[in-house]
């Protein structure tokens, strides 16, 4: 088994490679090698997780050199959930790029897509805190070429904008592994995890910088508010298709948190102790409040969308803050539906928008197939407000549940902003849908049954979640453990057995 | 030394958040440029500073840290592909749209579905 650990970097960088040298200008080449590559990745993600689920966490040990000075993978619960729930979601995007004809409008969509694979892929796996950084620039270049694909001034300008702040995320990222490594000399996670509890008094100070500096670029990723601004310009401008893979993107935020707030910063860890906590929660109470009231004002769909991600980031950000395992369990819980239902409604807004003129929402226009688009509008509010019967009730159930010591402050800004969103659908919902147009609905795209397979599939992900949601949150809540239980994930890296 | 150091990595950082926070993308480059000459010397004197010392055990009484070298290569690397491909964007913005402010207008969503 131990090889297959960095199958899921290295199967997207040789497709790629190979799309880019032989394949060039071939689409229909390439669509089949880029549905195989994600396909076998699906097939590995699933093994992947069979295996951190019967074995434990195992580390895979890249050119055999021992674990601080050589660079680790690690594979555990977490990281094969996350990896299988890239790998899903990827095959969706690929085929919804394929059906809708998102692929051919600029060279190289199947290759950077790839490319974003591997990076996504790396970052999820990796055990080596600098390697981190590597996949992160792996997977920003390849979504800096994603996110301007089909070309168009807009949506460059919106690209210059993503890009400087995430090299302004990249250089905080690097001033804080500095730091770290300035004060312990490692940066393999599972060494540091290892050494800090016996850091001396001086050097304390030094590692709550380098622990703010670490949340500040997990927070960037995670569009966690104050540093949220450049998810709606890029999301609302990226193609829609594009913004739905980027769902999972902001995920790997919250992922990072998870492993740094659990492993390395843990909750009795005396130089840190409760400041993640006291750091997170209220920012993603901010977050809450800024996407639900984003999601009421938003004039154009994608924008809507980008604003619900946001709001859903503030649950999945919320959950996090307290860094327990019952609370992560219900985190992780949410991660899965909310990266669904925030492709789902890409996907919806993608659809509506390849149907009209514009897109703004006031003045909507008559479009074709809007019943059936309405009636996928429908199911992404539904997900994404946290009504009955999808799964983004019972995600908002799990987080309710797990924080009952602290209802008036959390579930009052859940239920709030539940509301909000609510309120921001049905108001954009009634404006796209339901408004009498007496003008005949322009020649549509045509029925593209590829297209509305993928975004239906999107929505049989949200109901097996829901309809699986016991054995789920069972298997969930072992992964939490596993997290706040790291013994097994240090021994995995044999930390004694180097020169 | 340490002195020396620590005012040129300040100093380069304060250019850097100044020019980053101008209105046009040119400015903002070479901000981020001076940005990361920043970063990259402190990831440098994480190792802590040794005068005339090599990198390698056993050579002599002192040695430097042989892996924030390795580490500033890496960012080096990376901070200037990052460095071209913004400088390739901003060209593009400039020649589509005429202007380099690197602000958005209000009505810049316009083109999601096309």
């Amino acid at each position: 088994m131990t090889h297959w650990i960095i199958a899921p970097v290295v199967l997207p960088a040789l497709v790629a490679a190979l799309m880019v040298i032989l394949l060039r200008g071939h689409i229909g080449l390439q669509r089949i090698a880029s549905l195989a590559a994600i396909l076998a990745l699906n097939a590995i993600a699933v093994a992947l997780m069979w295996s951190a689920a019967t074995h434990g966490p195992e580390a895979y040990f890249l050119g055999d050199w021992p674990a601080p000075f050589g660079i680790v993978l690690m594979l555990d619960r977490l990281s094969a959930l996350m990896v299988a729930l890239l790998a899903a979601l990827a095959l969706v995007c690929a085929l919804y790029a394929i059906g809708s004809g998102w692929d051919r409008k600029g060279a190289h969509f199947h290759p950077l897509l790839m490319f974003l694979l591997m990076g996504i892929g790396g970052a999820f796996l990796t055990g080596d805190a600098f390697n981190l950084f590597v996949f992160f620039e792996v997977l920003l270049i390849a979504s800096y070429g994603l996110m301007i694909h089909g070309g168009g001034s807009a949506r460059t300008r919106a690209g210059i904008q993503y890009i400087a702040f995430n090299l302004i995320g990249s250089s905080l990222f690097l001033i804080a592994l500095a730091l770290l490594y300035g004060v312990t000399g490692t940066l393999n996670m599972a060494d540091l995890a290892a050494k800090l509890p016996g850091l001396p008094e001086g050097d304390m100070a030094l590692l709550r910088v380098a622990a703010v500096m670490l949340i500040l670029v997990f927070a960037i990723k995670g569009a966690l508010v104050p540093l949220q601004f450049w998810l709606p310009g890029t999301y609302a401008n990226a193609p829609g298709v594009v913004a739905a893979l980027f769902a999972v993107m902001t995920k790997i935020g919250a992922y990072a948190t998870l492993r740094f707030g659990s492993l390395i910063f843990p909750p009795d860890l005396a130089a840190t102790g409760a400041l993640l906590h006291d750091l997170v929660l209220p920012a993603a109470l901010v977050t809450l409040a800024v996407g639900s009231i984003g999601v009421l004002g938003a004039t154009t769909l994608p924008r809507l969308a980008a604003f619900a991600a946001i709001a859903s980031m503030g649950n999945v950000f919320l959950a996090i803050s307290a860094f327990t395992p019952q609370t992560t369990a219900a985190a992780l819980y949410y991660i899965l539906h909310s990266t669904l239902a925030t492709a789902a409604i890409f996907l919806v807004a993608d659809l509506v928008a390849r149907r009209r003129a514009h897109v703004r929402l006031p003045d909507a226009a008559a479009f074709a197939q809007t019943g059936l688009i309405g009636a996928l509008f429908m199911a992404a509010a539904v997900a994404l407000a946290g009504l009955p019967p999808l799964s983004g009730f019972i995600g908002k159930l799990l987080i309710l549940d797990a924080f009952r010591a602290d209802a008036p402050l959390i579930w009052t800004a859940i239920l709030v902003s539940s509301f909000l969103m609510i309120l921001g659908f049905a108001r954009a919902g009634s404006q796209l849908f339901w408004k009498p147009s007496t003008d005949a609905p322009p020649a549509g795209p045509g029925p593209e049954p590829l297209a509305f397979t993928a975004t239906f599939a999107l929505f049989a992900g949200l109901a097996a979640l829901t309809i699986f949601a016991g054995p789920v949150t069972t298997a969930l809540t072992t992964t939490a453990g596993g997290l706040y239980a790291p013994e097994a994930y240090i021994a995995a890296n044999r930390l004694g057995a180097g020169p | 030394m340490e002195a020396l150091l620590a005012s040129v990595i300040g100093l380069l950082t304060a250019v850097g958040i100044y020019l980053m926070l101008r209105l046009r993308t040119f400015p903002v480059i070479l901000g981020l440029t001076f940005l990361s000459y920043a970063v990259n010397i402190f990831i440098f004197v994480s190792g802590r500073l040794a005068v005339n010392a090599a990198p390698i055990i056993g050579t002599g009484d002192t040695y430097a840290d042989p892996l924030p070298q390795a580490l500033v290569l890496t960012a080096i690397v990376i901070s200037f592909g990052m460095t071209a491909v913004i400088m390739i964007m901003a060209i593009g913005g400039y020649l589509s749209s005429g202007h380099d402010r690197i602000d958005l207008d209000a009505g810049d969503d316009g083109e999601a579905g096309q």
